[in-house]
């Protein structure tokens, strides 16, 4: 039972940084205005939130999985204040912060109508935080560290990544980039 | 399409901030009846009013892109 | 309601700039302190005297009263002096001549609507420091705030996003002014010329407004004359004949090629049109308005074109940059007629204004993309002479200065 706990709590784990590598690059792809991958605008933008709550969902999963194993010797403080855990504290700490990173922006997102594009936006910046932090916390914290399956996915992801950044900083990225007067107000 | 004044009057309508809106686009993917894109990018209304009147059976849609706009720009009133 | 308005002088045109000095003694001597008076008795006078608003948009006061009135909160009423039209001198001579009267205007909405704030707004080509004398003068609670802004400075949201400390650009509409504005309250935003005719009619009733102007579009109003005439603010009758206002203020009307009427969001008037009536249904006919009182005349030595060419260039400049479509269409507008003001110009650009009025039109937050396309046609419309001249490669007016 425990060892499926276990199992539970790592599978879910990985699947979710998977799910919020597509959330973050198709995030990423859907501010270009352009459709792609043979997804409409629309659809970018559906499987972008699709991915993000998917990897939420899997989060929550992995959080209870985790608690209810004796071997990870998870207390209830350890999910919301970071660095204190008696198994791997740094690493530990890292997927702390990034929960408490989550739980922010998927509050903020879901509730974006009632804060407003401002709040929202800006909330939504954190992502490029969350990332990295989940990314470091699975190679640093799964007892799989070091096996080569779990780093070759990481390379994966942070491929994927660093590619849509690329483009994303290039000129040619806005589909209409080049025809349109961008907007000048701070919004 | 056509409708009487009476039975557009009832009918919500797709209303676009304008301030907001920075012609992402997924809005005229969803509602191609009711919106296009012009050439900067930024949805035209068809019918030529500022905000289209939404038909009950487009409605569901309209709800989906007023929650896709990326700078929250639609809204259904 | 009193009817010693024709003992004061006041049954001619001269309702506001009848003051022989602005001082608060002259003003109570003549005029005696403005009445309170009820909201509902205010809406039904104003409605009756057909009162519409003189900031430009011309919209029926009592309407604009009714709005404010329905909302829940203590509203907040805002005198807006912004003057933005570049061509306007009528709010800062109101408030350097008349200053009680807008003062008095401002206090009777405030009494009638239970206004939580008065606010006076003057925009940056006025100095305040008249109408502030005045108001320390009468111990009014009303706010003078000195206000930053261009072109659109004077636009409704755009001011009460600025009194807001916001950025001073306009608000969607879809949340208006009247129903959530300054400190989130409901906000009347009244042009000071407005004010002072307000401040008169509750004195005099709607019976005397209705002496002066026609019956579909009573009073009097302030113009703004410029251009090759005798410049300057000046009171007139709504329906005077422009012909009659041109010829008073020493034009020679052989020698203009046209007027522009109501300012850059305004109407140009081809010499044919210059008998016309400063009067709503006057100048339906024209598609005109008279805006915000801008009557401007163009001496026949400047290419109409490639004055209105540079007033878009203007126009282009003042958007708040915040619609695409007009931030996008703006300056493709004022870069055709840019070329059509040049002789030789290709004949095809006249249908590409045409086709961009209809690309900027309703697609922005608020009127600017709006009043310059109509400006733009208005300029093709009563210059086509000039514009098949220019296509033929010619043009009879001194070319650009």
């Amino acid at each position: 039972m425990n060892e499926a706990l276990w199992a539970l709590g790592r599978g879910t784990g990985v699947v979710a940084l998977v799910m919020f590598t597509v959330a973050l690059v198709l995030g990423i792809l859907t501010r270009s205005g352009r459709p792609m991958l043979g997804l409409g605008r629309f659809g970018v933008a559906e499987v972008h939130r699709t991915a993000a709550l998917t990897g939420t969902g899997l989060v929550a999963v992995h959080l209870v999985s985790l608690f209810l194993d004796p071997y990870a010797q998870l207390k209830v403080v350890d999910f919301v204040v970071p660095f204190i855990g008696s198994y791997r504290p740094f690493w530990l700490g890292l997927g702390t912060l990034a929960v408490d990173l989550l739980v922010v922006i998927t509050v903020v997102s879901l509730l974006r109508e009632r804060v407003g594009p401002r709040v929202f936006k800006a909330v939504h910046w954190a992502t490029y935080a969350l990332w990295p932090i989940a990314l470091a916390h699975a190679l640093g914290n799964g007892s799989d560290n070091g096996s080569a399956w779990l780093q070759s996915l990481a390379l994966v992801c942070a491929v994927a990544v660093c590619s849509a950044l690329a483009w994303r900083l290039t000129g040619s990225y806005a589909e209409r980039g080049r025809t349109r007067v961008p907007r000048t107000v701070p919004r | 399409m056509s409708m009487s004044i009476w039975e557009a009057n009832a009918m919500p309508r797709l209303l676009i901030d304008r301030t907001r809106c920075d012609g992402h686009g997924s809005c005229a993917e969803l509602l191609p009846e009711l919106l296009d894109l012009d050439g900067w990018g930024y949805p035209i209304v068809r019918s030529g009013e500022r905000d289209p009147v939404v038909p009950r059976h487009l409605e569901p849609l309209a709800r989906r892109a007023a929650a896709a706009c990326p700078l929250l720009a639609l809204r259904l009133g | 309601m009193t009817a010693h308005a024709l003992d004061l002088g006041l049954q001619g045109t001269q309702r506001l700039l009848a003051a022989r000095d602005s001082s608060l003694d002259e003003h109570l001597r003549t005029l005696g302190p403005v009445p309170a008076v009820a909201l509902c008795e205010l809406i039904s006078i104003t409605e009756q005297a057909g009162l519409t608003g003189r900031g430009g948009a011309g919209f029926p006061t009592a309407r604009k009263l009714r709005a404010v009135g329905e909302g829940r909160r203590r509203p907040v009423v805002v005198g807006n002096a912004m003057e933005g039209e570049y061509l306007s001198d009528k709010d800062r001579t109101l408030l350097a001549r008349s200053p009680h009267l807008v003062l008095d205007g401002l206090e009777l909405l405030g009494r009638a609507l239970h206004a939580k704030r008065l606010i006076l707004a003057t925009g940056e080509r006025i100095d305040s420091g008249p109408v502030r004398s005045a108001v320390r003068a009468r111990r009014a609670e009303i706010d003078v705030r000195d206000m930053t802004g261009g072109f659109l400075g004077g636009q409704e949201s755009a001011l009460v996003s600025q009194l807001n400390r916001r950025a001073p650009v306009p608000q969607d509409p879809h949340t208006p002014v009247y129903a959530r504005g300054v400190d989130g309250r409901p906000t009347l935003v009244v042009n000071v010329e407005t004010l002072a005719h307000l401040a008169l009619l509750a004195r005099f009733g709607p019976g005397w407004f209705r002496t002066q102007g026609t019956p579909d579009d009573p009073g009097t109003f302030l113009v703004t004359l410029s251009g090759a005439l005798r410049p300057g603010v000046q009171e007139i009758a709504r329906g005077t004949r422009l012909g009659a206002l041109l010829d008073g203020a020493g034009a020679d009307r052989t020698r203009l090629s046209g007027v522009l009427l109501g300012g850059y969001h305004g109407t140009w008037l081809p010499p044919q049109a210059f008998d016309v009536a400063l009067s709503s249904t006057g100048l339906a006919a024209y598609g005109a308005r008279t805006g915000a009182g801008i009557v401007h005349a163009l001496d026949s030595t400047r290419c109409p074109l490639r004055v209105s060419a540079d007033i878009v260039t203007y126009l282009a400049r003042q958007t708040s940059g915040q619609c695409g479509p007009c931030i996008n269409g703006m300056p493709r507008m004022a870069d055709t007629l840019q070329r059509l003001a040049r002789p030789g110009a290709d004949p095809r650009l006249v249908a590409e204004v045409a086709r961009l009025r209809g690309l900027i039109t309703g697609r922005g937050a608020c009127a600017h993309p709006d009043g310059s396309a109509r400006f733009a046609m208005s300029a093709l419309t009563a210059f086509s002479g000039h514009v098949d001249e220019h296509l033929g490669g010619e043009c009879h007016a001194t070319p650009a200065d």
